[in-house]
C-alpha cells in the first residue's frame, strides 16, 4: 500500500530522433509536474486535488498538447477539452469545445462539483467558465508557433494524401504524414491514489492536429480516455477514435474485476486489444500499484510510488 | 445463420398516473416502428440500417423526447444528440448540439461513415450537416406546444425537469406534481419522464447494432451532454451484442451502463438476459435507468430499475411484445 502516482504528456509517433530541445523541455516538464504530485500526496492532499493539480501544470506547460500550447483545429482555433473522475463516489466533471478558459481541467472540476450534469460543451461550457468567474483568455494565448507550423504540414500532407487517394480511411494516422513525426503528441494526464486507496484520474488536450471543428474525441468520454472506480484510475491517449471504440479505460477496470488479472496484466491486456501505434494509458491501483503500458513508438510519461520508486520516460519497454 | 430480433424503447421511468390514452398512444408509435423495423429485417437489411430506419421514425414522431418533441434548453430552445453503433467492428458515429438538423441519427450515421472522427458537435457538426446535404430545419419545428408548457412548469419549479407528457390542467403545476412520492433524478415522478428513444437490432448474419437519439433534460443548461451520445454509455455494440439505456444521464454515464452489458458477457461469460439483469441489479446504486439489448444469437432483453419503460421487441420466430410496466 501507500501512494502512486503517474503522469503522461502523450502517446505516438515520438521519433527515436527527436531533437534535444524537443525532448528535453517536456523531460523537465514531466519531472517538474510529478514532483508537485507527489508535495501534494505527501502533503496529504485528496487525489482528486493532486490530479487537477498536476493537470493545470501541464495545461499551463506549452510543450504539450494542451491548454497553451493545444494543437489547432482545420481552422486554425483551439478547441480544448477535459475530464476528471473521483473513484470513491464515481462522481465525474469534463468539458468540451473550450477556447478562452485558462484550464480545462478546472472548469471539468466545477461541472462536477457545481452542476447537476456531468458535461458541458462548446458556448454553455465557456458561459458556465464566465459564471464561475474562472480565469478566460483572448484564444491567442494557446496558440504556439509550433503548433501553426503543425497545423500547416498537416493540412499539406492532406492534400498530398487527397492526390492519389479516395476519402482518407479512418486508420491511417494523419499525422503519420508530417515529415518531422512530432505531431503525435497526444493529451495530458494525471493518476493518484493515496494511501488510503481513494482514486483519481484527471485528463486534458487540444485534441487531434487539423481536427474539424467540433470533434470530440476520448478524453471526456467517461470509459474511453479517462476512468476511475474503487479498484483503479486510468487516463488514455493516442488516437480518440480507436480509444472510443475500445473504451479503453473502463476496460481496465473491467478486467481487473471480472477476469482478476492484476493492474498491469489488465492494463497490457487492454492495450494489445488496440490496434498498434493507437494508444497508451498510465494507471494506478488502490493498493498503490502503477503501470504505463502503450503500443505506439514512444509516450512522454513519469511515475512514482511512496516506496521511492520513481521513473520517467519516452521510450524504453513497450509494457511496463 | 441466425435469427433476427429488434427492440425499441422511448424512455424509462414513467409516472404511475399516466393517463390511459397517453400509454396507448405510446404503445401504438413503438408497434408501429417495430413493424417498419420488421419489414426492414425480412428484406434483409443489416442491423446498421434498421437500427438507423427505426430511430428515424421515432425522431420523427413528435411523441416522444428525440428529434421533433425533443425537450427543451433553459433558453427554449432545443439541443440534440444522438449516437449509432456497428458491431462487427465497432465503428461508432455521435453527435451533440444540433439545432437544425431533422434526423440527428442519421448524421451521426455520416459522422461514422463520412468523416474522419467519431463524434462532432455543435457547430461543427452543424457545418458538417450542410455539407453532407442532410435535411435541416428551423429549430422551431422540433419545438412542440406540449415541451413549451412543461418547460414553464419546469422553471417554475426551478429543477431540471425529464420531459413530462401529462398536460398540464387548469392550475395544478408544480404544486400538484410534489404529491407524488416516488422519485428520480430528485423529482417526482410525475414530473419526470425522460423518453429518449433507442433501437437495437440483430439480423439474420448476427450483426448487432445500437442506435439512441434525445433531446435530453428539460430545462437543462445549453451545452449540457448526457449519455445518449455518449459509447459505452447510453449506446453500444459489439460482436456479442447492442444496448441502448435511458433514464438519469448522469448515473448512466458514471456505470458506462451499455458498454457493461457487453464486457459482463465477454467477462463473465453471462447470456444476454443474465447481462442484462446483473448490470441493472448492481451498477446503478441508487441511479434510475433502464435499457434494451439483443444478442448475436437473436435472443432480445429489456430491464429496468424505474417504474416502467416504454418498450416494444420482437424475434423472428413471431415472438412480439410492447409494453409500458
Amino acid at each position: 500500500m501507500g501512494w502512486a502516482i503517474a503522469v503522461h504528456g502523450g502517446a505516438g509517433d515520438i521519433p527515436l530522433s527527436l531533437p534535444p530541445e524537443k525532448r528535453l523541455p517536456r523531460e523537465a516538464g514531466l519531472r517538474r509536474c510529478l514532483d508537485v504530485g507527489i508535495a501534494a500526496l505527501k502533503a496529504h492532499n485528496h487525489p482528486l486535488d493532486v490530479v487537477e493539480l498536476v493537470v493545470r501544470e501541464l495545461e499551463n506547460n506549452p510543450h504539450f498538447n494542451a491548454g497553451k500550447g493545444s494543437v489547432l483545429t482545420t481552422s486554425g482555433t483551439v478547441e480544448m477539452e477535459a475530464c476528471i473522475m473521483d473513484g470513491k463516489t464515481m462522481k465525474c466533471g469534463a468539458v468540451s469545445g473550450v477556447s478562452t478558459v485558462v484550464n480545462a481541467i478546472s472548469l471539468a472540476r466545477l461541472v462536477m462539483d457545481k452542476t447537476p450534469h456531468i458535461y458541458l460543451a462548446f458556448d454553455g461550457a465557456e458561459a458556465f467558465a464566465r459564471e464561475q468567474g474562472l480565469e478566460t483568455v483572448e484564444m491567442s494565448h494557446f496558440i504556439t508557433p509550433e503548433n501553426i507550423e503543425r497545423l500547416k504540414q498537416a493540412q499539406e500532407a492532406d492534400r498530398v494524401q487527397l492526390d492519389y487517394t479516395q476519402p482518407i480511411p479512418k486508420e491511417v494516422p494523419k499525422e503519420a504524414a508530417v515529415a518531422d513525426g512530432d505531431s503525435q503528441i497526444g493529451t495530458v494526464g494525471c493518476v493518484a491514489v493515496d494511501s488510503e486507496g481513494s482514486l483519481a484520474t484527471a485528463t486534458s488536450t487540444g485534441g487531434i492536429v487539423n481536427k474539424m471543428v467540433g470533434r470530440i474525441g476520448d478524453t471526456p468520454i467517461i470509459g474511453a480516455g479517462t476512468y476511475a472506480n474503487h479498484l483503479c484510475a486510468i487516463s488514455a491517449t493516442g488516437r480518440g477514435e480507436a480509444i472510443i471504440r475500445g473504451t479503453i479505460a473502463r476496460d481496465v477496470a473491467a478486467v481487473m474485476e471480472f477476469k482478476g488479472l492484476s493492474l498491469k496484466e489488465a492494463a497490457a491486456y487492454v492495450i494489445d486489444q488496440v490496434p498498434r501505434g493507437n494508444a497508451g494509458l498510465i494507471a494506478v491501483s488502490s493498493t498503490g500499484e502503477v503501470t504505463m503500458p502503450f503500443n505506439t513508438t514512444g509516450m512522454f510519461r513519469a511515475c512514482a510510488t511512496e516506496d521511492g520508486y520513481s521513473e520517467i520516460a519516452i521510450w524504453d519497454s513497450p509494457t511496463k | 445463420m441466425g435469427a433476427w430480433a429488434i427492440a425499441v424503447h422511448g424512455g424509462a421511468g414513467v409516472d404511475p398516473n399516466l393517463p390511459k390514452e397517453r400509454q396507448e398512444e405510446a404503445k401504438r408509435l413503438l408497434t408501429r416502428c417495430l413493424d417498419i423495423g420488421i419489414s426492414a429485417l425480412r428484406s434483409n437489411l443489416p442491423a446498421i440500417d434498421v437500427v438507423e430506419l427505426v430511430v428515424r421514425e421515432l425522431e420523427t414522431d413528435p411523441l416522444f423526447n428525440s428529434g421533433r418533441g425533443s425537450a427543451l434548453t433553459e433558453n427554449g430552445t432545443v439541443e440534440m444528440e444522438a449516437s449509432i453503433m456497428d458491431g462487427p467492428k465497432r465503428r461508432c458515429g455521435a453527435v451533440s448540439g444540433l439545432t437544425t438538423v431533422k434526423n440527428p441519427v442519421s448524421l451521426a450515421r455520416l459522422v461514422m461513415e463520412k468523416s474522419p472522427h467519431s463524434y462532432l458537435a455543435f457547430s461543427g457538426a452543424e457545418e458538417f450537416a450542410k455539407k453532407q446535404g442532410v435535411e435541416m430545419v428551423d429549430n422551431e419545428y422540433f419545438i412542440t406546444e406540449d415541451n413549451v408548457g412543461m418547460l414553464k412548469l419546469a422553471k417554475e419549479a426551478n429543477s431540471i425537469l425529464f420531459d413530462y407528457r401529462i398536460p398540464a390542467v387548469g392550475t395544478c403545476g408544480a404544486g400538484a406534481a410534489m404529491d407524488s412520492p416516488l422519485q428520480m433524478n430528485g423529482l417526482p415522478i410525475s414530473v419526470y419522464a425522460p423518453e429518449t428513444v433507442g433501437c437495437v437490432v440483430v439480423d439474420k448474419q448476427g450483426r448487432c447494432a445500437a442506435a439512441t437519439s434525445t433531446g435530453g433534460l428539460m430545462n437543462k443548461m445549453s451545452g449540457r451532454i448526457g449519455d445518449s451520445p455518449l459509447i459505452g454509455s447510453g449506446t453500444y455494440a459489439s460482436e456479442l451484442c447492442g444496448v441502448s439505456c435511458t433514464g438519469e444521464g448522469e448515473a448512466i454515464i458514471r456505470s458506462t451502463l451499455a458498454r457493461e452489458v457487453s464486457a459482463v458477457m465477454e467477462y463473465k461469460r453471462l447470456n444476454l438476459h443474465e447481462a442484462v439483469d446483473y448490470v441493472i441489479k448492481n451498477r446503478l446504486d441508487e441511479g434510475k435507468a433502464g435499457l434494451i439489448a439483443v444478442s448475436k444469437d437473436g435472443e432480445v432483453a429489456c430491464g429496468f430499475n424505474t417504474t416502467g419503460m416504454f418498450r416494444g421487441c420482437a424475434t423472428e420466430d413471431g415472438f412480439m411484445e410492447v409494453g409500458v410496466w
